[in-house]
């Protein structure tokens, strides 16, 4: 290391340096801070970048949202970790939607609505503390109510710029207005590694470590650090695997007899995919506003 | 076989990646051009270019590669590009993001935001319009952004007929006003992006241009240079101590923007002087290293504790130091709505610094999309500026010209980054004479093994210097005694002195006669030092000053952590008004006075609840 140079670094040092600056930035400036934890590959990457941030610890609490219909794997996933790695795990679900059956799946609701109330609401809701929230308790090996209602006034989710569209025109530090919403057209400047720290009260705040992260480059860096991810992500025998994960009656896997994170690499390499959008198998963006839509109400 | 593995092998080895922006004028065709780029370089997802397709089709509009950009709907609808939207492809040498930066003024904002990331720039003009207000005004922000790899694409040849003439004619031109700022072009290529010419073929319309197409001139920028040659800077974003966690270990977090350290290095942290040694690197899931340099997030443990924060920068003994000033030279260039003004605060962030200035005076704005100087009494929208901020507090920095990271800084007005700019020059202030002994004294200074914040455990109490002033020296006085027997009452670690109790002993050998002006500053200096150490021992220190100045306090801070201190004035009598922490009537009760002082003590964590 010590001969390197800038020039030289390896690309995943400076994508790995970035992301780390921006997170202890925000950890610095924020003090109701969460992270946002899909489960996905994408943001168990930014877990594991705040533990390179903050030398093995996650001194915020990290978010999951549960529709009650993701793939169960990934909720045992998500707890075996939050015990591995001493996580600050708190779990927020639209249950009134859920018992109404408000929902896709019930064929009450078409996907996008769903994934409205599911996932942006829910979120909200969430982030506001105008709901149960659940936090692991450690000591107890067990979910409970948490006590806290304190809204999170800050978030770090781990979008990328190239999944699609609306994403690629997000900054580092994105204000969300106090409904959640976003203004495309307002965004404030964002230069020199200087972010938007201060803010009026009733506004929060997304940050967003991973932007200039491909899938690629999450793939490689997995395979760098050999972070643990679910095993959906790799086929099991049967020539398919899932290259994005979501809720279980919305996601298809894709034809792909990758079954290992190298074998991922070189088929993201060779160019398997290079004409398939990476979120093809998510149904909801193709439906009526799609992604745009929803994340321009809160949305991830 | 062998050719499949060939080419996996070459795919596999391009690891390098660069950050570019296109900027110009509104419509002159950086979004036409970013998407040929696409593609032709075979980057556009299946469907994604049939989506657009139909788009417009459904809204009989001809289809333009600009619309691959246009992502979003409301975008579409206006027809403008609204933000540096990133667009990712590749091509033989390396991976490329392209920063779009709008060229419409409104937007002036996100194309800074465009630019200031990228390595190299595409400038676009169109060949029709010829050089616009933004051809220049962007050139001019390049300049101050730091960006120097430029290569300018003269696009729409089409519709000159792809005449060689009167490209050259826009290329004399744009050439004189690039020199002004000090942009020297790599390359003019003449292009037309909706027919591709000289985008990646090169065009057979125009034979008699030689030089590389576009895609050429990308590959030819060179990856920008490591700043690991200069001086070591680093801003310390944190000083972590996860004890929740089982963690002892106190680690100086951050990002290394230039020079390189190692194991043993003496490190001096500025504007406070502290000095230690880097003990360990510290990492996560990381082999043990003894080395970091510019472009690493790192952690580094100290040998010896020293009580500092978020904002000081990092810097080598053995090397050049940075700045420290409390006024600079500055140009700015502003975005905000409201026009920045003379004499109001403002916040400037600065590496990890964030200090309140105030803009004292402006020597000229350029406007920047002629380089023709204006007179006006602020700094407006889009303008650019020379001007002089002035900082409450000392700060750490470097020249633009030297250390470029250090040498820039962001201006917050009403929650919002509204200006941008970079430091010429360091000027000297009314301290600069008291500050060059300090750092001396610092970077001398003999550490006991106590730290300070194991000090203020063990007293209750942390340090602090209660600065209290009035017209009346008696009642001074006489309003410090009461006041310290009460803090002593009360169990705090309290002393009081003043000017006079010094001035027979410790200034003995003053000599107020000669050159009564300076003195008085010497003996201000010299109670400075003494309630240095008295606050470095962790006691609350009163020292009543008659008719207390602002460059007095100046000076004060300039010794003492300005933290440390609460000034506090007897308004009614006060020679000069002060900024003060508490104002009272001379006549105002004790009693009321007294509770009033614990409450801002308790409110600052000097004393600690319950009292």
């Amino acid at each position: 290391m010590a001969k390197e140079n800038a020039a030289d670094m390896s690309h995943l040092k400076e994508l790995e340096s970035t992301s780390i600056h921006i997170l202890r930035e925000a950890y610095a400036n924020f003090k109701n801070l969460g992270m946002l934890w899909s489960i996905g590959k994408d943001s168990t990457v930014l877990v594991w970048l705040a533990r390179k941030a903050f030398f093995g610890h996650v001194p915020f609490p990290l978010i999951h949202v549960d529709t009650s219909f993701k793939i169960p794997e990934m909720i045992e996933y998500r707890d075996r970790f939050t015990r591995e790695w001493k996580l600050n795990m708190v779990v927020g679900q639209n249950k009134d939607a859920l018992e109404k059956k408000m929902t896709f799946p019930d064929g009450n609701v078409d996907r996008t609505t769903c994934c409205k109330y599911l996932k942006t609401n829910a979120l909200k809701d969430t982030l506001a503390g105008n709901i149960e929230r659940l936090r692991f308790n450690h000591e107890k090996n067990q979910y409970e109510t948490d006590p806290s209602a304190l809204p999170f006034t800050a978030v770090v989710v781990g979008v990328r710029a190239d999944e699609e569209g609306s994403r690629s025109k997000e900054r580092y530090f994105s204000p969300r207005d106090k409904d959640s919403e976003w203004n495309v057209g307002e965004q404030p400047p964002e230069f020199w590694s200087q972010f938007k720290t201060d803010f009026a009260p009733g506004t929060h705040i997304r940050i967003h470590p991973l932007l200039d992260w491909t899938e690629l480059n999450i793939w490689e860096y997995i395979e760098q650090e050999k972070i643990p991810t679910v095993s959906l992500y790799y086929d099991q025998g049967k020539g398919m695997r899932y290259r994005s994960l979501g809720c279980y009656p919305c996601t298809t896997p894709v034809e792909s007899t990758s079954k290992n994170v190298s074998e991922i690499i070189e088929e993201l390499r060779s160019g398997k995919f290079a004409n398939i959008a990476e979120r093809s198998g998510r149904a909801q963006d193709k439906e009526g506003g799609g992604l745009e839509t929803l994340r321009k109400e809160g949305y991830m | 076989m062998k050719h499949t593995n060939e080419k996996k092998q070459r795919e596999a080895k391009i690891n390098e990646k660069m950050n570019i922006v296109i900027v110009g004028h509104v419509d002159h065709g950086k979004s036409t051009i970013i998407g040929r780029l696409l593609s032709d370089t075979g980057t556009l997802p299946e469907g994604k270019l049939e989506v657009i397709r139909e788009n417009c089709r459904i809204n009989s509009k001809p289809f333009e590669y600009a619309f691959l950009l246009d992502a979003l709907k409301d975008e579409q609808a206006q027809g403008i590009t609204i933000d540096a939207a990133r667009v990712f492809f590749k091509t033989k040498k390396r991976h490329y993001i392209i920063l779009d930066a709008p060229g419409h003024i409104e937007f002036l904002r996100n194309m800074i935001t465009g630019a200031a990331r990228a390595e190299a720039a595409l400038l676009v003009i169109d060949a029709g319009e010829g050089i616009q207000e933004n051809s220049r005004r962007h050139g001019y922000m390049l300049s101050l952004l730091g960006i120097t790899q430029v290569a300018v694409v003269i696009n729409k040849m089409d519709l000159i007929n792809f005449s060689e003439e009167k490209f050259n004619a826009i290329v004399s031109e744009y050439q004189n006003f690039l020199k002004e700022v000090k942009i020297d072009p790599k390359e003019f290529i003449p292009v037309s992006g909706m027919q591709g010419d000289n985008i990646s073929n090169k065009s057979a319309r125009m034979k008699w241009y030689a030089g590389n197409t576009v895609l050429e001139a990308l590959d030819s920028f060179q990856k920008k240079k490591s700043l690991s040659e200069l001086p070591f800077r680093m801003p310390v974003q944190d000083v972590y101590k996860f004890t929740g966690y089982g963690d002892s270990r106190r680690i100086i977090a951050g990002t290394i923007e230039s020079g390189k350290v190692v194991v043993g290095d003496e490190i001096i942290f500025y504007p406070s002087g502290k000095k230690s040694t880097i003990k360990s690197f510290e990492a996560f899931n990381e082999p043990q290293s003894f080395a970091a340099e510019a472009g690493y997030a790192t952690g580094f443990t100290l040998s010896e504790q020293i009580y500092i924060t978020r904002g000081e920068v990092a810097a080598k003994k053995s090397e050049p130091p940075p700045r420290m000033t409390t006024r600079i030279l500055v140009s700015i260039f502003w975005l905000g709505h409201h026009p920045m003004e003379k004499n109001r605060e403002y916040f400037v962030k600065l590496g990890t610094t964030k200090a309140s200035a105030v803009l004292e005076d402006i020597h000229r704005i350029v406007d920047a999309s002629t380089l023709q100087y204006v007179s006006k009494s602020q700094i407006e929208k889009h303008d650019v500026g020379e001007c002089i901020l002035k900082f409450k507090k000392p700060v750490a920095f470097d020249v633009a010209e030297e250390i470029a990271p250090l040498g820039r800084f962001v201006i917050i007005d009403n929650f919002e980054i509204s200006g941008g700019g970079i430091i010429r020059e360091n000027l000297p202030d009314k301290q600069t004479w008291v500050r060059n002994i300090v750092q001396q004294r610092n970077s001398r200074w003999l550490k006991s093994k106590i730290t300070c914040g194991e000090r203020a455990e063990k007293y209750n109490q942390k340090a602090a210097l209660l600065l209290l002033t009035g017209s009346s020296e008696s009642e001074l006085n006489n309003f410090a005694v009461n006041l310290e027997k009460s803090l002593f009452e009360d169990g705090k670690i309290v002393y009081y002195i003043g000017l006079e109790s010094i001035a027979s002993g410790l200034d003995a050998d003053i000599d107020n006669a000669a050159i009564p002006a300076k003195n008085q500053k010497e003996h201000l200096r010299r109670l400075g030092e003494m309630i240095h150490i008295f606050l470095d021992a962790g006691m609350i220190v009163i020292a009543p000053i008659e008719g207390l100045t602002k460059d007095d306090i100046g000076l004060i801070e300039a010794m003492v952590n300005p933290d440390f201190i609460e000034v506090i004035s007897f308004l009614d009598s006060a020679r000069e008004k002060i900024d003060a922490d508490l104002v009272f009537k001379q006549d105002d009760e004790f009693i009321n006075v007294y509770a009033r002082i614990k409450q801002v003590l308790r409110a600052r964590g000097i004393i600690y609840s319950p009292w």
